[in-house]
């Protein structure tokens, strides 16, 4: 079989799988979301947290909700890797130094999982199953749950009601994730992950560390986190032994992302809408796959950075579906990447992660891009936008704006600072354009919440810990809070009737619109930065 | 209500579901996974005992060499060094000097896994072709033939879309052997 046959093959799998759990999955996660029952877990949870589940929230408490549980959730992390030398299993990797604790709970409770910090020397079992491993959950949680409420900000109408945080939080966690990360986790174990609880394996006279691997890997993908246990990431081979695995991981990645647009068109009562967003979706996940894989298949060295049982066509299925999603989990090393290969991968994370996106965020990332093209539109025929029966006013268009453009900003902002401190010269790994790029890179995933790296950059000075924390926190609840203001004032709006002025939003021209969007709000902003970088890297 | 009183209000609920999520995500649902894995007939490794899932390299000419690794133990990684990185080059450039020196073959025919470092510096595998120039090598220092390291070699050959050779195995088998 040749590289070229076997790698459209697992492509295929991949495909198929994927549209295997389409319908049901989605379908499922509609009637999870709203479902007016509690079952007995979940009552046993609001009662400890002294939650009343059947009250609803206004959007502005729904934040508050967001934004509370996200603080406590880095406070809580940060305790817990500043006390790690008290928990059990920390194998005398001892405390967490100060800037790398704020910078890994700020990254874990964002769903970005950039990782300053090295697993095997710094992190013990504790940290990793009662700190990361929980955020892993519940901040996959968070982003469905926002989904979410912008979904019922389109579906309601003249209410100021938008759901209740605890209850989507609660159920997205423990009817959604939790019972397919376990299951997976037992998949991953039978085909040779390991879940060990011991510091290290001996393998011919070499300690080689292992930690409980397993539990962590099945949530880390499903979740889009991306956070490695071990440093390889899903590059380790106690992380990902085999293709099987591999094509695994890369499903779980995609799944809910995907089938989150079958979610969408359920509840919004056309699954036709749905299916337009999956679309362009798949369009330009395709688009890019064909670009990271040949540039790598024709690169100078394409098995530097790889994994042999990978090979070429594998590393780069997985580069493109990490990037293209808010995951950041690696198989093989973006940083030994070709200029274009490395390129497309930072283009994904620069389109704002929406083909399909991580968990949640890509639905309601691309959900704010269609309201920018349908804006777009309404300004070419010069009639007031509609979306879903609603209309984009200057309050709407002005939300959806500042989304977007939260993440550029402090990514340029960021990046411009770092390329100009003279300190950063000492932490990059390669000379020239390709420096920049480790740069770009490591700001582009911050500010998308992605935790991919070009990894040869050394990221533990306190700029870097500081800057890059802050990028994430931004990156990550500016979107949010501007979608749930949205979602607010979406809801409060009785629906428009169609009419034969509308246009509707479920065929090849609204698709054109919307992809066109994508890839032009990231062009106008990027291409001078990329012009620097990766595309003066792949062109010489 | 304030917005800062609505904040703290909701980030003390937050705290008591994030410290009841923490026990079922990060103690319960572990700990079931870890429960799982120990069941005997599930033919589970989960301690990687006597694993041929990574390589590391061994001292003696009588065992094949895995690619080389930028990783230091027991941190895995790569060398994250770019493709027009020029000291990276040479560093390439001295390696198949001298796997061509060691296994006498001309440069041309070292294959890239050979000189290329992996991305968890733990690679077990290496390609049919460097396995095969190895071969003779290894058969003298070890005393066995060359044909009885050839098939030692397609012993430990596999792979499902690729096809690639586990020395970890390999050179289990070869301990075995001589």
């Amino acid at each position: 079989m040749s590289p070229t046959v076997a790698g459209l093959l697992q492509v295929g799998i991949l495909v198929v799988a994927l549209a295997t759990a389409y319908r049901p999955l989605g379908d499922y996660m509609a009637r999870v979301y709203s479902a007016t029952r509690h079952s007995k877990v979940e009552l046993a949870i609001y009662r400890l947290g002294r939650i009343n589940p059947d009250s609803e929230q206004k959007w502005s408490t729904y934040a508050y909700g967001v934004l509370g549980f996200s603080f406590v959730g880095v406070v809580l992390l940060y305790v817990l890797q500043r006390i790690q030398g008290w928990l059990p299993f920390d194998f005398d990797r001892g405390d967490v130094p100060s800037g790398m604790a704020f910078n890994t709970a700020v990254s874990f409770v964002t769903n970005t999982n950039w990782q300053s910090y090295v697993p095997e020397t710094v992190m013990g079992h504790s940290v990793q199953m009662a700190g990361l491993t929980v955020q892993n959950f519940v901040s996959a949680a968070v982003g469905m749950a926002v989904a979410m409420a912008l979904v019922r900000g389109f579906v309601r109408h003249r209410t100021d009601r938008l759901g209740n945080f605890w209850v989507d939080l609660v159920r997205g966690t423990v009817r959604i994730l939790l019972p397919i990360a376990f299951v997976f986790a037992i998949v991953l174990i039978a085909l040779g992950v390991t879940m060990s609880l011991k510091s290290g394996v001996d393998v011919d006279g070499q300690v080689v560390a292992n930690a409980p691997v397993a539990a962590q890997e099945a949530i880390k993908e499903l979740g889009t986190n991306g956070g490695g246990v071990l440093n390889a990431n899903s590059a380790h081979p106690f992380e990902n032994p085999n293709s099987w695995t591999n094509l695994i991981e890369i499903f779980l990645i995609l799944v809910i992302p995907v089938a989150l647009t079958r979610t969408f068109g359920q509840l919004v009562g056309n699954r036709k809408q749905g299916h337009v967003l999956l679309g362009v979706m798949g369009l330009i996940w395709s688009a890019m796959l064909t670009v990271i894989w040949v540039a790598e298949a024709t690169g100078l060295r394409p098995l530097e950075g790889k994994e042999l049982r990978f090979g070429v066509p594998a590393s780069a299925l997985f580069a493109n579906s990490t990037t293209s999603t808010s995951t950041g989990a690696v198989n093989s090393m973006h940083d030994s990447f070709t200029g274009l290969g490395g390129g497309g991968a930072m283009l994904n994370m620069l389109f704002g992660e929406m083909t399909p996106g991580g968990v949640g965020t890509g639905l309601y990332s691309i959900l704010v891009m269609a309201i920018i093209a349908m804006f777009l539109a309404g300004l070419m025929v010069g009639r007031t936008p509609e979306y879903l029966g609603k209309k984009l006013g200057r309050k709407e268009v002005t939300a959806a704006a500042v989304s977007i453009l939260a993440m550029p900003t402090v990514l340029l902002i960021g990046a411009g600072i770092a390329a100009i401190l003279p300190s950063t010269q000492g932490a990059l790994n390669n000379p020239g354009e390709h420096g920049l790029s480790e740069i770009l890179y490591a700001y582009a995933s911050a500010s998308n919440n992605n935790g991919s790296a070009f990894a040869g950059i050394t990221v533990t000075n306190d700029w870097f810990q500081a800057s890059l924390g802050v990028c994430m926190a931004f990156g990550r609840f500016i979107p949010i809070i501007a979608v749930l203001a949205l979602a607010g004032s979406l809801a409060a709006q009785r629906k428009v009737p169609v009419t034969a002025g509308t246009l509707p939003t479920t065929g090849p021209l609204f698709a054109t619109l919307l992809g066109g969007s994508i890839v032009l709000v990231a062009a106008l902003t990027f291409v001078p930065a990329l012009a620097l970088g990766p595309i003066a890297e792949a062109l010489l | 209500m304030t917005s800062v009183e609505n904040f703290f209000k909701q980030a003390w609920a937050g705290l008591r579901i994030l410290l009841v999520l923490t026990v079922v995500c990060g103690v319960l649902y572990p700990m079931a996974v870890w429960g799982v894995s120990r069941i005997p007939g599930l033919h589970a490794n989960a301690e990687a005992t006597d694993t041929t899932l990574v390589a590391v390299a061994r001292e003696g000419d009588q065992y094949f060499v895995p690619r080389p690794s930028a990783a230091t133990l027991p941190a895995s990684g790569g060398s994250n060094k770019g493709e027009l990185n020029e000291d990276y080059d040479k560093v390439i450039a001295e390696r198949r000097t001298e796997i061509a020196r060691r296994e006498g073959v001309a440069e041309d025919q070292v294959p890239q896994d050979a000189v290329t470092a992996s991305a968890s510096g733990l690679d077990p595998h290496i390609s049919p072709e460097y396995a095969a120039i190895q071969v003779p090598r290894v058969a003298r220092a070890s005393g066995l033939s060359e044909e009885k390291v050839r098939e030692l070699v397609s012993a430990s050959t596999g792979g499902t879309f690729t096809t690639t050779v586990n020395v970890t195995a390999l050179n289990r088998a070869i301990d075995a052997a001589s």
